[in-house]
């Protein structure tokens, strides 16, 4: 075969072209969708509850990993910020993964526990409030509007049915009832109270 | 890792090394009927033509150089599958490497500051700058990077403590963190009652407020309140029931805020910092919580009216 026949023939070309690209997806990519370590949850890693789910919802609704991520890595400086360097096994049931690569505000994956919930609301308020040189919004709204029990089980109803997340039926059916009404606020903060606390804080 | 999978990646990135070696000598060589170097490659465009020229020596040598070195690479770090490498090194093992050797030589100055008695590590400056850094990271996000609170979470850098600011105090609040109960007596004493009560306490900072109102509101506050603040609305550290006479109001102060405190209740929380930062890193960061307020008690026991 000579360079001439595939410089003048343009689907071949295409077709040799996507090969060799994806020899790098095929060697990264492809092995991280089956192995265990990635696929299979931590000791101790449970599928968010429905008040955490919700939260979980909103915080992707209000762009929140735009400005935080949630991946703390193996790194000195970042563990004796934020704790334990952040696992695989921990996400398997954040879907989409909120890892993100963009620190305008602090890293997440370990915020739970670390303030009280009081702090929490406060902050979403104003967050100048707590931390004057803040410049992260508030969020006022998250006050105010309320959760739909329906709509928070249908979800959850569609993470086990397509995603494989372990809800059992009962949990999916007792969640409407669990999170009807409670405010928005109430589910972030729960969300993010929940973050990386799976594992043993261990900094 | 399965083996499978192992294999996989080892197979693949080979592989590729080798095709790359392939198509750089494919390249490389002239072939038959090919026309030699310096001669045009035959293409014509508008009477302008291509030289057919081999690829410039030095840069082939850098593909050459690359495929060398990330052999080499392959071989000393871990790439192939679950082959670690000769040189051993994971990004885990580089970390704990990391974090030990620093706390190597962090941890004797900890320790060092830890046997030195609060307040004299207070007033010790070297021992304060880094205290500082540690205020900075752990607990400015509530008590402000000055120590001055804000509306709900106390300020330490007055004279005014809710558990006690004996140096042993302070560390104790640190270390295993505090919890404040203070019940919703709303339903107790219903909105007539809550009215009442704010009334006297706002007297017992010495504020105005109405007579009739604030005569009730002193029995009440005698049956409902005193056990904990006490009877004179000094307060009682022992059960974090802060005093409510020295015009210091961790909820804030208004007639507002203090009605909603007695009516619904705070239940402040300090976390326990013990599992975070480990007794010696606590210990510094009682004496530069201490040192905060240093200048405010000075000042008292010089002058114990003052203000301040």
């Amino acid at each position: 075969m000579n360079h001439s026949v595939i410089e003048k023939n343009i689907g071949l070309m295409a077709v040799l072209i996507a090969l060799v690209i994806s020899v790098a997806g095929l060697v990264q990519i492809v092995p991280l969708l089956f192995l265990s370590e990635t696929t299979e949850p931590m000791e101790g890693v449970e599928p968010y509850p429905p008040l955490e789910f919700a939260g979980r919802d909103i915080y992707v609704r209000e762009g929140c990993y735009n400005c935080h991520s949630q991946m703390i890595r193996p790194l000195r400086a970042e563990t004796e910020r934020y704790g334990h360097y952040s696992l695989a096994g921990e996400s398997v049931y954040d879907r989409p993964f909120q890892w993100g690569s963009k620190r305008t505000g602090p890293d997440l994956a370990r915020v739970g526990g670390r303030y009280t919930d009081l702090w929490h609301e406060i902050h979403m308020l104003n967050p100048r409030d707590v931390v004057p040189e803040s410049n992260m919004p508030a969020y006022p709204w998250l006050a105010e509007r309320t959760l739909d029990g329906d709509s928070v089980a249908s979800r959850m109803r569609a993470q086990q049915r397509w995603l494989n997340v372990p809800y059992s039926d009962e949990q999916i059916e007792e969640a409407a009832d669990e999170v009807d009404g409670k405010t928005e606020m109430e589910a972030i903060i729960a969300y993010l109270q929940f973050l990386g606390t799976a594992i043993e804080p261990d900094r | 890792m399965s083996s499978f999978w192992s294999w996989y990646i080892t197979i693949l990135s080979l592989a590729n090394i080798l095709a790359c070696v392939w198509l750089i000598r494919w390249t490389e060589k002239k072939r038959p009927g090919e026309s030699a170097a310096h001669e045009t490659t035959g293409h014509s465009w508008d009477g302008l033509e291509e030289y057919n020229k081999p690829m410039p020596r030095w840069w082939l040598w850098l593909f050459y150089i690359s495929i060398v070195f990330g052999l080499i690479y392959l071989a000393l770090y871990p790439g192939l599958g679950s082959f670690k490498g000769l040189l051993g090194w994971s990004q885990y093992s580089a970390w704990a490497e990391e974090v030990e050797s620093v706390e190597e030589r962090v941890a004797p100055i900890f320790s060092r500051y830890a046997e030195m008695p609060i307040p004299e590590l207070a007033e010790h400056e070297e021992a304060m700058r880094t205290g500082r850094r540690l205020f900075g990271n752990n607990c400015a996000v509530c008590h402000g990077a000055d120590g001055g609170g804000r509306i709900g979470f106390p300020n330490i850098a007055n004279n005014s403590w809710q558990w006690g600011g004996e140096p042993e105090e302070i560390r104790q609040s640190i270390l295993e963190g505090r919890r404040g109960n203070m019940p919703a007596l709303g339903g107790a004493l219903g909105d007539d009652g809550v009215e009442e009560v704010a009334a006297y306490v706002m007297t017992l900072e010495g504020r105005d407020a109405p007579e009739d109102l604030v005569s009730q509101g002193q029995e009440r506050f005698e049956t409902q309140c005193a056990a904990c603040h006490g009877p004179d609305g000094t307060g009682r550290q022992q059960l974090g029931a802060p005093d409510l006479t020295d015009g210091y109001w961790t909820y804030g102060g208004t007639l507002e805020a203090i009605k909603t405190s007695i009516r619904e209740g705070r239940q402040g929380e300090m976390p326990a910092q013990e599992e975070l930062l480990g007794e010696d890193r606590v210990h510094l960061l009682a004496a530069y919580v201490y040192s905060l307020s240093a200048h405010e008690r000075d000042n008292e026991e010089e002058e114990p009216d003052s203000d301040e």
